[in-house]
């Protein structure tokens, strides 16, 4: 395939937008899940609060990983591509 | 700001070590958390001083909390989970400072914090259970889940890393193109936003580490008393 550096930088920065997007949206679908079903709980048993807002952000932080982990791929794909380098060579 | 924004500067070299400033401010939060232990530690009485209640405060907080999660261990994990807390927490507040990075959105930096997180989970696990008890715990509800154990261990391991690290490296980054865009004071709100999110990740990189802990320690225990734990360390795994 030989396309330009022109139509490279584009895909890429397509492609990180595209990333950050789902890498958002997806995970703030599961961390709203999961919100609603701890103060759903909290609601029924208040007295079980503290392990349950720790399991709340135990899983919290779970889920943040993954839109973590999209981040620094997108960022990977704007400023440090290793693609670059056999393109350029 | 590509140098900004991924690696840490460096700062002198020491021989052939390049000491980047992710080092030199860990060594002065070192040297700032020692003194601070120093200072309330020292001349400790029965009936208590003011600064001698804050030391005690800060103390029963943390072994509560890990008392919590691990209520026969507390007092032999207490020192790594506790100094994990407030180390991580004063280097993610270091950020604040102007002209100070804060060492944890260096890759480094976490990584080295979750290798130790690493290499505790098992020294405890070995120490408080014995090799065989611990070893058997990898092949805890079948034999062949022992290659899918050994891989979650690796890469909780790395998640635990790039977590710190991508909150406190994308939370500087949102500052500093805020600040690029919009101009002087406009980020104001973000770094609010950094302090929150300082004290959330110090908190749940302590209570990760915990429970990673817990889990390693726990497991033989559930067979022998099997319903004397509450469930909740458990469901988190």
């Amino acid at each position: 395939m030989n396309i330009d550096l022109h139509s490279f930088s584009l895909l890429s920065t397509i492609v990180a937008a595209i990333i950050i997007t789902l890498g958002t949206m997806l995970p703030a679908i599961a961390m709203g899940r999961a919100i609603v079903s701890a103060l759903e709980a909290l609601a029924r048993q208040p007295e079980a609060e503290r392990s349950i807002t720790r399991t709340l952000f135990v899983g919290l932080a779970m889920i943040e990983s993954l839109a973590i982990y999209c981040l620094v791929i997108a960022l990977i794909l704007l400023f440090r591509n290793p693609l670059l380098e056999y393109f350029l060579k | 700001m590509n140098e900004a924004a991924f690696g840490a500067n460096i700062v002198f070299h020491l021989g052939p070590l390049a000491i980047t400033d992710t080092v030199v401010t860990s060594w002065g939060i070192m040297l700032f958390l020692s003194a601070m232990a120093a200072i309330l530690s020292f001349g400790l009485k029965q009936e208590s001083s003011r600064r001698q209640a804050a030391a005690e405060t800060i103390v029963l907080t943390l072994e509560s909390a890990v008392a919590e999660v691990m209520p026969h261990h507390a007092r032999r994990v207490l020192p790594f989970i506790g100094t994990l807390w407030i180390f991580v927490l004063t280097a993610n507040l270091a950020g604040l400072i102007p002209g100070v990075h804060s060492p944890t959105r260096d890759l480094s930096a976490t990584a080295a914090l979750a290798v130790l997180v690493f290499l505790s989970t098992h020294w405890f696990g070995i120490h408080l259970n014995g090799w065989r008890a611990y070893l058997r715990h990898f092949a805890e509800p079948n034999i062949i889940l022992i290659p899918f154990n050994i891989l979650s261990e690796l890469t909780r391991t790395l998640a635990l890393a790039l977590r710190l690290f991508g909150n406190m490296m994308s939370l500087e980054m949102a500052a500093l193109l805020v600040l690029l865009i919009a101009g002087f004071l406009v980020p104001v709100p973000i770094m609010m936003l950094h302090v929150v999110e300082a004290v959330v990740q110090a908190y749940i990189f302590g209570t990760l580490a915990l429970i990673y802990i817990a889990g390693a320690l726990e497991m033989p225990e559930k067979t022998r008393e099997s319903s004397i734990h509450s469930p909740t360390d458990k469901e988190v795994l």
